[in-house]
């Protein structure tokens, strides 16, 4: 059985100066409409640094309209937020650059090979040619990938396109990353390893902001928020609220707050 | 029965409910029309011509003033040689330099001949060549009228007619080829995506596993863009008749059915591109780009079709706008029947049977 | 009511093997789960018996009905639901259900007390556009418009992907329903607490079957020795826990991770082991195992 868990080393690169508030991310009544459609609806919460904080919600909730415009990708409606001390609205830019992002829907190039897609998105990022090659091997040996290196990525199975992905995401060691369904449709040995890498990541400091519609990987965050209909419903930990809803697992959790709230899923 | 009206019913809530596509459909082909005959008219009119008047007399005068004074031409310059033709032409000054011999009245009075020199900027071959037609026929309208007081034997009269357009309005040669291109662009694509959007947003999915029979689908996807398109050809006729100024000669019934069997023709060829392509880009892509260019180049729009060499016009025989474009021609411009233009009809009769049938036969049962 | 054959697709020219060999049996009447992951094969699966593609080799029949030679007579009979949602978002609630009751000769009228159990859900919202409805309403509408026309087996491939968890349950209420009425079911899902709702289920997993039988029937036949351990610092107890020769495997599941031992190995063994690493106030305690563990052990040793 592959174990992913070598620990990755994040060195900070010394030109990069670690960021020391509390909270990562702060979001006040946090707005976005499409036409009539209301898809987030006056959020507010904030993340610490170092948590793993869960987006938890059905598809369709607003999860991945959130995660969009935290990480400067999509301009709120109305309402703020500072990610990494940086305005959503005047310094996206300044945000991208810092952060690491994985969506579930585009991650890679399919028609390049594994090797290419990490230089590719290393050089983005701008990490020299030096740093990326030291890199590229490393990763490669990490995932197991070594004899897949000029693989396509089309001909890779779903499960090892996430790990890449998500390793493709970390290459700049970044501080705050974004994950957007990473563990959807994965066989259940593929979705563990996942979340061990998660951890790992978290260990060495990063502060990881995951969206999922699995109710079971709430239990791997510090904390979550579930959204319903574009608002947070709940925003606890998992242990608090289990025992707010007297529930036996997230899922139930979800089931109670359901029948309790006015929120009306429809 | 009831099957294929239930999928008629939803085709057309579809086509209704595309607010954006419609604008482009109905708005589209005003635009290129308009363009069309108003801004890139071939027409010469106000163009600007020079003169080289060496003898400065009566009669060079009078026929400097004719061409002054006709609506195609304006006198801006005068020049003492015809060497500052070359110079004028390379500033785009003038379209042409109009060049009176020494002594003209005097020669003509007693030899009965004189000469003019037409130099005609002809780097656009169609204007230059107009542009020295018009000025050479203002210049023997006034020939004849000198002519006409006097007694010569055997003289031959000849008399250039351009028949059914005599002004040479260049709306007569457009409209019917942008109809055609407009036609056959827009009516392919929009069935060229209509089967293949089923395709990818996944409800042929649903649709495979029903008794829907492959004709229904076809038929029913046609109908809606058949009234869609015979609404264009509607505005188009109408623009044409009330903003272009051209003539509607030929019977308008036949006009409208021949304009709507190179609908339903347009329509069948999109449908079989649609059975056969599997992303609405690619079946875009064939329609728009494959289309276009031997709509235009074998049409005979462009390009007179007995110019080209003999393989090419083997070639033209099977493309459809070249028939359309004849019969628009014949029907509109020159206003014959029927009795000249079945053949034609029967050849895009033909097509469109044939193509309805490949598409029925391509139309895939499985996934 | 289904017998499935020694069915092998495959795509890319033999490159990528959706469907290896596999053999299934469903009874008439019966709810049938069909669980993995993506890229297990259940879609294709599903497309072949829903006579949408065809196998490489192997046969499927539908009550006796060949789905290569008799497709046109099965697709009159079966509603299928496809993966992802297949119906026209720019038509209306009504107009969807209404256009797939025309399409298939029928009314809604006719079939209303049929559906009404999943429509009454939806049916205060049938003006609404299908492309404006919830991951939930339009699962409903989905099912609604495979029941219209009274098929006899249903085909529902990843019904409640990405739903939120009201109305998964409420899906399988629903189908807890129709299957009274005698409908037979065939659902795929990458959910395993869904299984357990199953009469009988499929483990698939890169186009084999794993193991084919009840829910109880697979956990008693794979019954493993397993241990539920819980502790603070759930990530360093995790890597510790396998850093111990005595581990065969263990895995994450939510609030515990879940053990099992090398033969001879047992619970105060490891207590002891992880004491000497500094790891103390662990809860270790045996449990029974449930249909993702055996999922994953089968995968494990499948691999």
């Amino acid at each position: 059985m592959p174990q992913i868990l070598k620990t990755f080393s994040l060195n900070y690169c010394a030109h990069k100066t670690k960021i020391q508030m509390s909270n990562i991310i702060e979001a006040t009544q946090l707005t976005r409409v499409f036409g009539k459609f209301t898809a987030v609806d006056h959020i507010s919460f904030s993340v610490k640094t170092g948590e793993i904080f869960g987006f938890l919600g059905a598809n369709g909730a607003g999860k991945s309209t959130a995660m969009k415009m935290l990480s400067g990708l999509l301009l709120p409606s109305s309402g703020k937020a500072q990610v990494l001390g940086f305005d959503v609205y005047t310094q996206s830019e300044e945000i991208k650059k810092r952060i690491g992002y994985m969506s579930q829907r585009f991650s890679l190039y399919e028609d390049l090979t594994v090797e290419e897609n990490i230089h590719l998105f290393g050089s983005i990022y701008g990490l020299s040619k030096a740093i990326l090659k030291e890199k590229t091997d490393a990763l490669l040996v990490q995932l197991e990938f070594v004899d897949q290196r000029k693989t396509l990525v089309s001909n890779l199975p779903l499960g090892w396109k996430q790990k890449l992905s998500f390793s493709v995401a970390m290459l700049h060691e970044p501080q705050l990353v974004f994950l957007d369904e990473p563990t959807g449709g994965v066989d259940p040995i593929t979705r563990r390893q996942f979340w061990e890498m998660i951890y790992a990541a978290s260990a060495k400091g990063a502060t990881l902001f995951v969206t999922t519609h699995y109710m079971d990987e709430a239990e791997y965050c510090d904390r979550v928020s579930i959204m319903v209909d574009g608002r947070i419903a709940a925003l606890d930990t998992p242990k608090a609220l289990k025992t707010q809803f007297e529930a036996d697992d997230m899922n139930e959790v979800f089931l109670k707050l359901a029948a309790t709230s006015n929120l009306k899923i429809i | 029965m009831k099957v294929f009206l239930a999928f008629l019913k939803k085709e057309f809530r579809h086509v209704l409910r595309d607010r954006r596509s419609l604008a482009v459909l109905i708005g589209m082909p005003i635009v290129m029309l308009l363009m069309y005959g108003f801004a890139l008219s071939t027409e010469v009119k106000n163009s600007r011509i020079a003169i080289v008047d060496l003898s400065k007399d009566e009669v060079t005068r009078t026929l400097i003033q004719r061409l002054d004074a006709s609506r195609y031409f304006t006198v801006t310059e005068y020049l003492d040689n015809p060497e500052g033709a070359d110079l004028l032409f390379r500033q785009g000054k003038a379209r042409a330099v109009v060049v009176f011999q020494e002594g003209f009245q005097k020669s003509l009075l007693h030899t009965n001949t004189a000469s003019v020199q037409i130099i005609a900027d002809a780097s656009d071959t169609n204007t230059g060549n107009t542009v020295a037609f018009y000025i050479s026929s203002i210049i023997r309208a006034y020939q004849d009228e000198l002519l006409t007081h006097q007694k010569l034997p055997y003289r031959i009269q000849m008399e250039a007619q351009l028949a059914y357009n005599p002004q040479l309005k260049s709306a007569f040669n457009f409209v019917p080829g942008v109809m055609v291109l407009i036609l056959i662009l827009l009516c392919s694509m929009l069935t060229a995506v209509a089967i293949v959007r089923e395709k990818e947003t996944g409800t042929m999915e649903l649709i495979l596993v029903s008794p829907v029979r492959p004709w229904m689908m076809i038929v029913a996807k046609a109908i809606p863009f058949l009234l869609v398109g015979l609404i264009n050809v509607a505005m188009i006729l109408l623009i044409s008749y009330t903003v272009l100024g051209l003539p509607m000669r030929g019977n308008l019934l036949l006009l409208v059915a021949e304009c709507g069997l190179f609908v339903l023709l347009a329509l069948s060829l999109g449908l079989l591109i649609s059975t056969r392509t599997d992303s609405q880009q690619t079946a875009l892509f064939i329609s728009l780009v494959g289309l276009m260019l031997p709509s235009l180049v074998f049409s005979g729009f462009m390009f007179p079709l007995e110019n080209m060499p003999l393989p090419l016009q083997y070639i033209s025989k099977i493309v459809p706008t070249r028939y359309f474009f004849n019969i628009l021609k014949s029907v509109m411009i020159k206003g014959l029947g029927f009795s000249q233009v079945w053949k034609d009809t029967l050849v895009m009769a033909g097509m469109t049977v044939f193509l309805l049938g490949m598409a029925v036969r391509s139309f895939k049962m499985r996934l | 009511m289904i017998s499935i054959k020694n069915i092998t697709k495959t795509y890319r020219d033999g490159k990528l093997t959706a469907l290896d060999g596999i053999n299934i049996e469903i009874a008439e009447g019966e709810l049938f789960g069909l669980i993995g992951p993506d890229g297990a094969g259940k879609t294709t699966l599903f497309r072949i018996l829903a006579t949408l593609v065809q196998p490489d080799s192997g046969t499927a029949d539908i009550a006796g009905a060949d789905v290569v030679r008799d497709y046109a007579l099965i697709r009159r009979s079966i509603g299928y639901m496809p993966g992802r949602f297949s119906l026209y978002q720019d038509l209306s609630i009504l107009e969807n259900l209404e256009f797939f009751a025309a399409v298939f000769g029928t009314t809604i009228a006719e079939n209303y007390e049929r559906i009404k159990p999943i429509y009454s859900h939806i049916e205060p919202f049938k003006n609404r556009r299908a492309g404006q409805l919830s991951g939930g309403m339009k699962q409903k509408l989905a099912l609604c418009c495979a029941l219209v026309h009274r098929p006899t087996l249903l085909l529902l491939d990843e019904p409640t992907t990405g739903v939120d968890p009201v109305s998964r349950q409420e899906f399988w209420d629903m189908l807890q329903l129709l299957k009274q009425q005698g409908l037979t079911i065939v659902v795929s899902t990458p959910y395993m607490d869904e299984a357990r709702r199953c009469d009988r289920i499929a483990l698939l997993q890169k186009g084999q079957i794993l193991d084919q039988d009840s829910p109880e029937g697979i956990i008693n036949r794979h019954a493993l020795p397993l241990y539920s351990i819980q502790g603070p610092h759930m990530f360093a107890l995790l890597e510790t826990v396998r850093s111990w020769p005595g581990t065969l495997s263990c895995f994450a599941f939510g609030e515990s991770h879940h053990v099992r031992f090398h033969d001879g190995m047992t619970a105060p063994h490891l207590e002891a082991y992880l004491k000497k690493k500094g790891l103390e106030n662990i809860e270790i305690k045996a449990i029974a195992p449930d249909i993702e563990d055996i999922f994953i052990e089968l995968l494990r040793t499948q691999n």
